[in-house]
């Protein structure tokens, strides 16, 4: 009992507390009331935990069963009538590995595009001799307190020539502010002023002391935000919607929109029209999955760093 | 994690700051040019695609003539912001925004905290984790398949819903295609989405209330309740201000993306919003204008609504967002 209290307590704050509750062994033991109360909290938690668990498992498991039971509502948590015949379906019909190589295009190179502008945007506005960052930070942020609009940028991005290009995915959306914040930040407070102090004597330029003494210090920074980038950009769809008309260009997320809210066909070579019902329906299923495996895998990783980003913009921010 | 900021580099910024008086900006443009260079390129971005767009505003006032072009076009004053407001769809999309925000905002925004609470009461670190990742997952899954998710949960005949439901004898529905379900559709999903995400900001703040309040609260006997409402909930406070702030200032401003995949002819009298009233003025039916006037309408909406609240909330609490 002594033990878990004592381990609770350590986990919020560091070691002075864990000294003076040591020094006061079982001083107090729960009261039937906190025990009562805590029973609650953890069947709240439970609760929560299954609210966000189910309709996951209950997609997964549907994935993997027979076109014919998840037709006629048989599957519940468990697979039924084990097969792979969605990821099948849905790995042969090319629309689909076309949406999914064009995500991969447009994540990866949107990806770089959007850490180097924000990394070039927010070296220069860190930096305490760089005249003027007051006013650009500010210009910067007031972005977020008001846009334009949708039409207004649309007609920027048409005048541009970039309507119906893979471009419109990778540029009009290229920079945040939350990211850009969270880099400035960094760079003022994690990274010593020494470092570029060291940098000047030996004579280096501005842009060599960024490349080769402040980034290889900053790479947690960049890999949360590259990561960050990544996620909303493999996610989107909205940009595609209005920006592009030429379906080989679509990113995965507005084929499975078309295939899993418009209800058009998803390809498939199904004979009787019963089993290519049946079969769209699975599909569906697996589609979910294929989709949201990438994001899946690396979310811990962006998790983990997310939550010290969170606490270092709101302490030093 | 970060180390703070040394005396000598306070020291040398301090420096770095008196040096140059007037003139400033030349003297350290010569000098620095090489920041100078790095910024140009994403300050043409945002001019371009943040500035450029606020100026594009001005066709909400102007009869936009594509061939013309933006400047050339006639002006013709409050015309579109006229035509929208005597528009029938102006009551319904103005209160189908409001209402679905304001509903929103009531069920996301207490959930997360009680989360948070709940999770620092926990003493198994596994437990805790867990319960940790898993909620935080879904914020991380993309509009397209969450909606599509919720879509066959509650597809009336095969989904999980109707198992769940059906088990308690109710008899299956089309959810979607009833008005009235929308919000309660857009609302649980978007918690599903966010209490996991939400509640570690949240999280953050309690693992930084000063460990001598709860030894204080512990010598003068209180419970573990009392604990949370006389320590932790004190000392978040100033984080559910900010985060208040946010939400009720951004209440006007519904995101498209899942209002626009939930909707279906069945259900447009409750679903149509500002912004995907916009899209389809502006992008489907290229009435630039008039969608610009709406749009334009929503954003200053916006925009007073978060100073008007920031104002208020620095008055009455002394927390604010600048």
């Amino acid at each position: 009992m002594v033990a878990a209290v004592t381990e609770d307590r350590t986990e919020r704050s560091e070691r002075p507390v864990r000294t003076v509750r040591t020094s006061r062994p079982a001083r107090k033991r729960e009261t039937l009331v906190d025990r009562i109360f805590l029973i609650g909290v953890y069947a709240l938690l439970i609760t929560f935990l299954l609210a966000v668990l189910l309709p996951l498992v209950y997609i997964v498991a549907s994935s993997l069963s027979s076109p014919g039971a998840v037709s006629s509502g048989r599957v519940f948590l468990w697979p039924v009538e084990f097969t792979l015949r969605g990821y099948e379906v849905a790995l042969s019909s090319p629309k689909i590995l076309r949406g999914f190589a064009n995500s991969l295009f447009y994540t990866a190179a949107g990806t770089l595009i959007s850490v180097t502008l924000t990394v070039m945007l927010a070296y220069p506005l860190s930096r305490a001799d760089f005249v003027g960052r007051r006013v650009l930070t500010g210009a910067v942020v007031f972005t977020m307190l008001f846009a334009g609009g949708m039409i207004p940028t649309y007609l920027v991005v048409q005048a541009m020539g970039m309507l119906d290009t893979r471009w419109a995915l990778l540029i009009p959306n290229a920079v945040a502010v939350w990211p850009a914040i969270l880099a400035i930040t960094y760079f003022r407070t994690a990274i010593p002023d020494e470092v570029r102090e060291a940098g000047e004597l030996d004579g280096a330029s501005d842009i060599r002391i960024l490349w080769k003494l402040v980034l290889p210090l900053a790479t947690p920074m960049l890999a949360v935000i590259a990561l960050m980038y990544a996620i909303v950009q493999w996610n989107s769809y909205f940009d595609a919607l209005i920006y592009l008309r030429d379906e080989s260009l679509y990113p995965l997320q507005l084929v499975l929109r078309n295939i899993l809210i418009l209800n058009t066909d998803g390809g498939g070579d199904a004979t009787s029209s019963l089993e290519r019902q049946q079969l769209a329906n699975l599909l569906k299923y697996s589609l979910i999955v294929i989709s949201t495996i990438p994001v899946m895998l690396i979310y811990p990783f962006v998790a983990r760093y997310f939550t010290k980003g969170l606490t270092l913009g709101a302490v030093k921010g | 994690m970060t180390p703070a900021p040394l005396p000598a580099a306070a020291a040398t910024r301090a420096t770095a700051d008196v040096r140059g008086r007037p003139g400033k900006l030349r003297k350290s443009i010569r000098r620095r040019w090489q920041l100078y260079l790095l910024v140009i390129a994403p300050l043409a971005y945002f001019l371009m695609f943040k500035y450029v767009p606020m100026v594009n505003g001005i066709i909400a006032f102007k009869d936009y003539n594509i061939i013309a072009g933006i400047w050339a076009s006639e002006w013709v004053g409050f015309e579109y912001f006229e035509r929208f407001f005597s528009n029938p769809m102006f009551t319904t999309v103005v209160s189908n925004t409001f209402l679905l925000s304001l509903y929103a905002l009531i069920a996301s925004f207490p959930i997360p905290i009680i989360l948070a609470l709940a999770l620092n009461e926990v003493r198994g670190r596994l437990f805790k984790r867990t319960v940790q990742m898993v909620t935080y997952a879904p914020y991380f899954i993309s509009t397209v398949v969450v909606v599509s998710m919720a879509i066959l949960i509650l597809s009336p005949r095969i989904g999980l819903a109707t198992d769940i439901l059906g088990f308690f004898g109710v008899p299956p529905t089309d959810y979607l295609a009833q008005p009235d379900f929308f919000r309660h559709v857009y609302v649980w999903t978007e918690v599903w989405q966010t209490a996991g995400y939400s509640a570690v900001i949240y999280l953050a703040a309690l693992s930084a209330v000063d460990p001598g309040l709860y030894e204080a609260a512990r010598v003068d006997g209180a419970n573990r309740l009392q604990k949370i409402w006389h320590v932790d909930l004190p000392s978040i406070m100033p984080t559910i201000v900010v985060v208040l702030i946010l939400s009720v200032g951004s209440i006007m401003a519904v995101g498209f993306e899942k209002a626009f995949l939930l909707q279906n002819p069945l259900n447009l009298s409750q679903s149509e919003i500002i912004a995907t009233y916009t899209y389809k003025l502006g992008i489907l039916n290229a009435d630039f204008s008039l969608a610009t006037a709406v749009g334009l309408f929503n954003s200053v909406i916006n925009l007073v609504l978060l100073v008007s609240v920031n104002a208020i909330s620095k008055r009455v609490t002394g927390n604010g967002l600048w």
